[in-house]
């Protein structure tokens, strides 16, 4: 029998609804595996433990009442510790903000508690999310659950490894230029980044706000519909949440591949790529093809810009979106005799070496004799990075890529070489200067036993097609099956 | 190679500029990291400058549906203490920071 934590989302929402569970039980074996693998994983900066068993047995009182709880009913998900969590710490993995207690919940945490899901903690992150392997927390170490050396993929590298360890059912991240992808396809999980507008950002600590996206992550595709449909659409408190309504996510994994045309980027299969990687992808393309795809070589030809406009535009978004820290209303302040050097002292304290390389080049790219080199520079790349997109998907309904150039990484391995790290993006970043929907998930193992990560990205607004497309594949491979033994 | 024209060589001295600008201390060894760091980052950059955007516009933000705008209405009531519950330093309703006029 399957272990309540290792139960999919549906299957444990389901059994809560029919009461063959109760929320109170799913919410205490979510806890005891957390306190079983956490000394191995470290995933959770924060666990609710208290508040989480108070809300599971609301929950079932509520299904007791003969209520609805809602398609979530009562099931443990975390969130990445970037995301508003009312009355509960949330830090974004930094010392400026390790004591912050939010006022008030992210519309994805509301909408995620009126949805019935229950919340277990608070997940480990790259400092303001800008990493890709979650090292740039101040605030502790999450480890890869297929192996305790290897990073987890970052940002939302505390997300990938909760989910992949068992830890919760389903979590949130962010991805800004990876940060759900990377830490699902190194983790062995399924990762979404929804199209830019699909879900609110309110309540979510800015990075780069013209490219910073909420996403589910889970353990396959049909609990990724699942979250994506609990958290998506307008809202009133972010005017860039999209109007157009929300459809049936689930309804639409049922359909298959069959004459759907698929492109295949020559630009994502590059030298230098770990050829396991490339083997575990175009197996996955050919099983496509075999479930009746039709797959088709196209060519992205600004890919090799992606990462320097990237770069430029989101540190320079960062440099203005961290102003805000300066020592006055919250986070850390360093007492000192004027107002400037107050700031400065806080600013120096409370942020990272990352954190800080990040400000000061934005803060470079935007300033006078530079901007238009730079920081204009790369908005116009970005409309050429647009273009190209908007060309390919004109004859295909989706792409095929990787992930990531390599597996999992060993800690410490790219943390002394930025530009190295910058790297690990280069296939997630172009998605999100073009605002489309990415799914990561597992496509096959490499010889030391760590997950290869697909990628299927989609035209604006058509996460139905990608998560249908992640569907039939998954329909027809077991690797979503396989757990990291902890 | 064109990038050339572009790419100007990081200095210790346009670091502290940068940093005075964002409001950062560095210590001296963070100075000196950040100055490679830059350098490094920006050389490699400046790759952008071999693509001709003369006609190119800019895209600040993906979107197509324009600024979704709403009656500015009071939803939440009016605050409690919560505004305040972070403060570093606080009087009794208000912020507390060091003198600002002399």
């Amino acid at each position: 029998m399957t272990p309540l934590h290792d139960l999919s989302l549906r299957d444990a929402a389901a059994r809560v609804r029919r009461r063959e569970t109760s929320s109170v039980e799913l919410v205490r074996a979510a806890l005891d595996r957390i306190a079983a693998v956490e000394p191995a994983v470290g995933a959770f900066l924060s666990v609710t433990e208290a508040e989480a068993l108070a809300a599971a047995a609301a929950i079932d009182r509520r299904i007791a009442a003969g209520e609805d709880p809602g398609p979530l009913a009562g099931v443990p998900a975390g969130i990445k510790d970037i995301i508003c969590t009312a009355g509960i710490r949330t830090t974004a993995g930094s010392r400026i903000l390790e004591r912050f207690v939010p006022a008030y919940d992210a519309t994805v945490t509301a909408r995620l508690k009126r949805a019935g899901a229950v919340i277990v903690g608070k997940l480990n992150c790259d400092e303001f999310a800008m990493g890709s392997s979650t090292e740039n927390s101040a605030l502790g170490t999450t480890r890869n659950p297929w192996d305790g050396n290897r990073v987890p993929g970052g940002s939302s590298g505390g997300s990938g490894a909760a989910v992949a360890a068992g830890e919760c059912h389903a979590a949130l991240g962010t991805d800004t230029g990876g940060s759900v992808r990377l830490p699902a396809a190194f983790c062995g999980v399924v990762g979404l980044k929804p199209t830019y507008g699909r879900v609110s950002r309110y309540g979510v600590i800015a990075y780069a706000s013209s490219l910073d996206q909420v996403g589910p992550l889970a353990r396959d595709v049909a609990d990724t519909a699942l979250m994506l449909e609990a958290i998506a659409g307008h809202d009133p408190a972010d005017s860039t949440a999209s109007p157009r309504p929300v459809p049936s996510y689930l309804a639409a994994l049922e359909q298959g591949v069959r004459g759907l045309r698929l492109g295949l980027p020559r630009e994502y299969f590059v030298e230098g790529m770990q050829p396991e990687v490339e083997a575990g992808v175009r197996a996955a393309v050919r099983e496509l093809e075999r479930l009746g795809a039709i797959v088709e070589p196209v060519s992205l030809p600004h890919t090799e810009y992606a990462i320097a406009t990237y770069y430029l535009i989101a540190t320079a978004e960062a440099s203005s979106n961290l102003a805000r820290y300066d020592g006055i209303r919250y986070g850390l302040r360093v007492p000192a005799d004027s107002l400037g050097a107050m700031y400065e002292a806080s600013r120096a304290a409370g942020f990272g070496t990352e954190v800080k390389r990040r400000i000061m080049l934005g803060t470079y790219a935007l300033s006078a004799g530079y901007y238009d080199a730079y920081y204009l520079k790369a908005q116009q790349v970005r409309t050429l990075i647009r273009r190209d997109f908007e060309q390919v998907f004109q004859r295909c309904e989706a792409l095929v890529t990787p992930v990531a150039p390599t597996t999992a990484f060993r800690l410490g391995e790219k943390i002394a070489d930025p530009l190295t790290m910058y790297l690990s993006d280069i296939f997630t970043i172009s998605v999100n200067l073009a605002g489309l929907p990415g799914l990561a998930l597992p496509c096959g193992f490499d010889a030391s036993g760590l997950p290869i990560g697909l990628q299927v990205i989609g035209r604006p607004f058509d996460e139905e097609t990608v998560l249908r497309i992640g569907a039939a594949y998954e329909q027809a491979t077991d690797w979503h099956r396989r757990r990291a033994s902890l | 190679m064109r990038y050339e024209q572009v790419f100007v060589a990081i200095t210790r001295e346009e670091v502290r500029r940068v940093a005075a600008l964002a409001r950062l201390r560095l210590a001296p060894e963070e100075e000196a990291r950040l100055t490679g760091d830059l350098d490094h980052i920006l050389e490699a950059f400046a790759r952008l400058s071999a693509l001709d955007t003369k006609a190119v516009a800019p895209t600040a933000h993906v979107e197509d549906f324009g600024a979704l705008l709403r009656q500015d209405t009071v939803e939440n009531p009016p605050a409690g203490d919560e505004p305040l519950a972070n403060a570093p330093s606080r009087d009794g309703r208000f912020f507390k920071v060091p003198k600002i006029i002399e």
